[in-house]
């Protein structure tokens, strides 16, 4: 019994569990150990027992230690055993449970059976001596906890010092990827400082090219920059800052909004003002509050909200009346539409043209359709 | 004489529950104008909600319309409220329709019982309903429940009394 020493019961990288058996108790030569029954697990390496109640005790023995087996039969009272023959502990040995032993073998008592298999599965590896074909990085881990996680990752303390490492990389990644960024903020101003000169070349140089191109190219650059974009840095916090913000979204908007009919959903709102904002980015919600000061400031625009929650900008000219009288008069002709066909006809998002309709069936000027082919909208004949 | 279908049975619209209130409110008011109309057509005194959605009535095959059960249910509850309909089971899967009501049946009959004379006279029910005499009138093959609904209407306004006889009820009439 002295060729055991204590262990974590894990098993290294290259180890892998063959067999396990439960029910098994030791036997220091013939003598019982001062042991209770547990579970004898056999791993490419070693030859492991853990207690059945208190899994913290467990030892192990390599399976180099071990010089031949025999097997013993079961008799009445006496349960099935296997003899291993051992050879001298190495004075580098852990310690273990037993400092000394008078024998030279040890006996593994099946109480619960298994004893034919286990027998089979251990005379296989010590035939196979896969112990040194691959062998474990490391000496395997014998001795108490604090000595193992002190030499490897074993346990939590391995795990822990796993997830630091991770944790570490991840932080450095992290600020590499923020200096590609703090770099591209420096050039974004001289981005705009250019596409602002281009423009005014082009201003002057107005026939050389083509009207199309012309208009094409200042498109782009219209949605690509505003000089001096109203920040919290400029205008401070809180309300002022919404109120300079809504003033620039008011000349921002007009032009767009007059393309577009009139009316623009928030999100894409959203996504043109931050375009052309460059880098000094607005939060959603501050683009709500600077929205919803439009009426106070007597702005040409209105913040709306949909009954099913959906929130437009549109210009105040853009009446409600109009809006439904024009969803009527698009319907009509058609005889129904959906919302889709709808959107197609007006060069309108869905979303938007949903809403119209919804609209103008809210006040009673529609009535719908829900079918299998979809949601239509007819004129209210009813 | 072919059933004519009013305007809205071609309309798709008709077909689903409006949800503005306004127009739900003329939707169902056609929706049991059509039903009374329908079942006064085919003389149409029960209905069974789920045969009735697979019968034109509820489902219009031209323009592969059909109406839901469940706004079957609200037409048929709409009904109800108005007193012309009454649920057979609790689980208002079957239903009687009556496209003209007890009190109106029971003055259509005591018009024809005191045109002909017959004032203190005494009916077997299947006289009425089924006899030679009534052939011509309305209420000739109405079923025995609705007659005698209508004749339990006009005894309570004293027009009339339900007697037992020996195979079945009678009435006699004041």
């Amino acid at each position: 019994m002295d060729r055991f020493s204590w262990s974590s019961g894990l098993l290294e990288i290259n180890e892998t569990l063959v067999i396990q058996q439960r029910g098994v108790r030791l036997y220091d030569g013939d003598d019982k150990a001062k042991l209770d029954v547990g579970v004898a697990l056999l791993s490419t390496h070693r030859l492991i027992w853990r207690d059945a109640k208190n899994h913290e005790c467990c030892i192990a023995m390599p399976l180099s230690q071990i010089i031949f087996l025999e097997e013993q039969a079961a008799g009445i009272g006496k349960s099935a055993k296997i003899v291993i023959h051992l050879h001298p502990a190495s004075t580098s040995k852990e310690p273990g449970p037993y400092q000394h032993s008078k024998y030279s073998y040890i006996k593994l008592s099946f109480k619960e059976h298994g004893q034919i298999e286990f027998y089979r599965r251990l005379t296989e590896e010590m035939a196979q001596k896969r112990w040194e074909n691959t062998p474990v990085s490391q000496p395997i881990p014998t001795g108490t906890g604090i000595q193992a996680g002190r030499t490897r990752a074993v346990g939590i303390v391995g795990i822990e010092r796993k997830i630091e490492e991770r944790r570490k990389e991840t932080d450095k990644n992290i600020s590499e990827a923020f200096e590609d960024l703090s770099k591209l903020m420096v050039k974004a101003k001289e981005m705009v400082e250019l596409s602002r000169s281009i423009a005014n070349k082009i201003k002057e140089k107005q026939g050389d090219i083509t009207e199309d191109e012309t208009i094409r190219f200042k498109s782009y650059l219209l949605s690509m920059g505003i000089a001096n974009p109203v920040t919290r840095e400029t205008h401070g916090s809180g309300t002022h800052y919404h109120m300079q913000l809504a003033k620039q979204l008011g000349d921002m908007l007009q032009a767009p909004l007059e393309e577009r009919g009139g009316m623009m959903a928030l999100t894409e709102v959203y996504c043109l003002v931050n375009r052309a904002r460059g880098m000094e980015l607005l939060s959603p919600e501050d683009l709500v509050n600077a929205c919803k000061m439009f009426e106070s400031l007597k702005l040409p625009l209105r913040l709306r909200v949909f009954d099913s929650g959906v929130m437009v900008v549109q210009l105040q000219s853009h009446s409600e009346e109009e809006m439904i009288a024009s969803a009527l008069d698009n319907v009509s002709e058609k005889g129904s539409l959906t919302a889709e066909e709808f959107a197609k006809l007006l060069g309108l998002s869905v979303l938007l043209s949903k809403e119209r309709l919804l609209l103008a069936e809210k006040v009673g000027h529609l009535c719908r359709d829900d079918s299998v082919e979809g949601l239509r909208f007819y004129p209210n004949r009813f | 004489m072919s059933f004519e279908w009013p305007w809205q049975y071609n309309f798709p619209p008709f077909y689903t529950l409006q949800p503005n209130v306004d127009t739900r409110q003329k939707q169902l008011v056609a929706w049991c104008s059509l039903v009374l109309s329908y079942c006064r057509h085919h003389k149409l005194y029960t209905l069974d909600v789920m045969e009735a959605q697979e019968s034109p009535l509820f489902n219009n095959k031209k323009i592969k319309r059909k109406l839901s059960v469940e706004a079957i249910q609200v037409v048929l509850e709409e009904l109800r409220k108005k007193g012309n309909l009454e649920w057979l089971d609790k689980n208002k899967s079957r239903c009687l329709v009556m496209w003209r009501r007890p009190e109106e049946w029971g003055k259509l009959i005591y018009q024809w019982v005191s045109k002909n004379g017959m004032v203190n006279s005494v009916f077997t029910l299947y006289e009425l309903s089924n006899g030679d005499d009534t052939e011509a009138e309305e209420f000739h093959g109405l079923e025995e429940w609705v007659l005698l609904r209508s004749l339990q209407a006009l005894q309570t306004e004293g027009k009339a009394e339900i007697i037992n006889m020996d195979d079945g009820k009678g009435v006699k009439f004041f």
